[in-house]
């Protein structure tokens, strides 16, 4: 089954603004990451997939739903985490998550105990009784996480949902939503400005620029390059390289950083080794994020 | 088995296979939700001092009047009259409730929470609307059913409740048109802003502003133009239906042959809201 497939989808402003532009892109059930940076159209999408806004033109499916004539079937089948403060501050979780588990057609009883649920799984279960208002940002954003969880959707669509989050919130808030993916099989979208951050638990990425798709893939087809090891000493950088040439690891210089392909586990040993024989200072040895950012920066050069 | 039960099992997430309800029952729920912000149920005592001392006014109104009449035996307040002499304390409870039920939405911003499900988005409206409307009636209702209940349990006879019986049901009627027209006004001029004070300002200021007009035309030496003068405010407008349906409580407002105009202009004054009210939602959903 197909999760969300566009053709040729078109979203215009008045004639004027395009916040789309021919957008065709096909994904499969799983964690779906959709990148650009702010104003990309990723807000727009969402809404189009969630029936809220028509498209100019162009074709969407969500779930094998068309949101544009069968709006009430999607949302019945989605759970959507807006970007900007949604909770009413005078209520207790509980009450609030209850409520729209209520509007989205549950039962009295079983909204109760799905609310309680949700809470519990994004975290919430000690605090539940208490007013959503007394909460910092990190426990809202986990309120609008379990209200999008409450009624068991297919879909989760996250717009921006580590926004305002420390990096602990943010690595947490991550976890919650690869368990989500994983265990509880339920897909994802999860929009975020930050390409770093949803690499890290995606299984493929949608990237659009301006209303147009960069790149659509499998995380695994986009890092079947191996990765990159980045090691960082204070001294004696020349050295290093030409010693770990010698030992067929083909060193890139970039900046303060020598740049190591990753082959296998043996890769460590052999820099540690080097670094070692030349008793060199070694201040950082780390696997390089970057992959995807520069995958898609190549791709972005050669458009231009 | 006691270390059994110490035992704590992650039973991990559990798809929901019960059943969805549809489009009614969810209506149903958002109504009684809101049927309940209005009287501050379910939320902090601070919300519930204004609409229960407002129901206690009006409560104790109608018991004294029921008392007096029970025990002199004259009708001081008749059931039709008893909203026009409680429509200030009303302006006020509209003020309070109907920010509290569309400005505190608007401004906690969780209403792509609401149309992101299916929930079809005229139905906020309605049942926003329904929820204010039916508080009022309750408001002005609940009074005139205890009048009602005094009056007939002191009755005579059965043919005596019944005169009773005959009395309150256009009381309560006369009612419902208050709720709905003070429903209408306020939810549109609350839906304008997510600010409840300024909301609340709002809402006292179109019935206060338009009194004055009222004024003016009454003094105009046109007798059809005194005749129409009560149209230019909400609360006057529904007092003029009354005096169409009903006579004069007390002679000195006259509408002349214009009975049926002010009742086609109170009912479309309800519609004109609540299709502003439509047209405000659909410009708040997808935005």
């Amino acid at each position: 089954m197909t999760l969300i497939a566009t053709q040729a989808l078109t979203k215009t402003y008045g004639g004027r603004v395009t916040a789309l532009a021919d957008l065709t892109v096909s994904v499969e059930p799983g964690i779906v990451g959709l990148v650009g940076a702010n104003g990309a159209g990723k807000s727009t999408l969402i809404k189009i997939l969630l029936g809220l806004l028509a498209p100019t033109s162009g074709s969407v499916r969500v779930l094998d739903l068309d949101p544009t004539t069968d709006a009430a079937a999607v949302r019945a089948r989605v759970g959507y985490m807006p970007e900007h403060d949604s909770l009413s501050p005078d209520l207790s979780a509980a009450e609030f998550v209850t409520h729209l588990g209520r509007m989205s057609g549950l039962p009295r009883t079983a909204a109760r105990e799905r609310a309680s649920e949700a809470l519990r799984h994004v975290g919430l279960y000690e605090e539940r009784y208490r007013q959503i208002g007394g909460y910092s940002t990190g426990m809202k954003q986990r309120v609008k996480l379990a209200q999008a969880l409450v009624h068991d959707p297919d879909l989760l669509l996250l717009d921006e949902p580590t926004n305002g989050l420390d990096p602990a919130g943010r690595d947490a808030m991550l976890a919650l939503i690869q368990r989500i993916g994983t265990e509880f099989g339920i897909s994802v979208v999860v929009c975020s400005h930050l390409l770093g951050e949803v690499e890290r638990i995606c299984d493929s990425l949608i990237a659009i620029d301006a209303g147009r798709l960069l790149r659509s893939d499998n995380i695994s087809a986009m890092t079947t390059v191996t990765d990159v090891l980045a090691v960082e000493v204070s001294e004696g950088l020349d050295e290093l390289a030409a010693r770990l040439d010698m030992l067929g690891l083909t060193a890139r210089r970039d900046g303060r950083l020598l740049l190591v392909p990753l082959e296998d586990d043996e890769t460590y040993d052999r820099i540690l080794t080097a670094v070692a024989e030349l008793d060199l200072p070694l201040h950082r040895l780390d696997q390089r994020r970057h992959r995807v950012a520069e995958l898609f920066a190549t791709r972005e050069v050669t458009h231009v | 088995m006691s270390e059994l039960s110490g035992v704590i099992h992650d039973i991990g997430y559990q798809r929901y296979a019960g059943p969805r309800l549809g489009r009614r029952y969810v209506f149903g729920s958002l109504y009684t939700h809101g049927l309940r912000t209005a009287f501050g149920l379910g939320r902090s005592a601070k919300a519930k001092i204004f609409p229960w001392f407002v129901l206690g006014v009006v409560a104790i109104t109608g018991l004294i009047l029921a008392a007096v009449r029970a025990q002199l035996g004259e009708v001081v307040v008749t059931y039709n009259a008893f909203p026009d002499t409680m429509s200030w304390l009303v302006i006020f409870f509209v003020a309070v409730v109907a920010p509290e039920l569309v400005s505190r939405d608007l401004r906690s911003g969780v209403l792509p929470l609401y149309f992101s499900r299916p929930l079809p988005r005229g139905d906020y409206v309605y049942a926003k609307f329904a929820a204010l409307a039916t508080a009022v009636w309750i408001l002005l209702g609940g009074p005139q059913l205890l009048m009602f209940l005094v009056a007939a349990f002191s009755a005579d006879n059965l043919s005596a409740v019944w005169t009773e019986v005959g009395d309150l049901v256009p009381g309560l009627i006369y009612a419902l048109l208050w709720a709905g027209v003070f429903a209408g006004i306020g939810l549109l001029v609350a839906s304008l802003t997510g600010k409840r004070a300024f909301a609340a300002g709002g809402i006292v200021a179109v019935f206060l502003m338009t009194t004055p007009i009222v004024g003016v035309f009454a003094v105009l030496p046109s007798k059809a133009l005194n005749e129409l003068a009560l149209l230019f405010s909400p609360s006057s407008l529904v007092f003029g239906v009354g005096i169409w349906l009903f006579g004069s409580p007390d002679g000195n407002d006259d509408i002349g042959p214009f009975g049926p105009l002010y009742a086609a202009v109170a009912v479309g004054l309800v519609a004109g809201c609540v299709a502003l009210l439509l047209a405000r939602y659909r410009k708040v959903a997808s935005s």
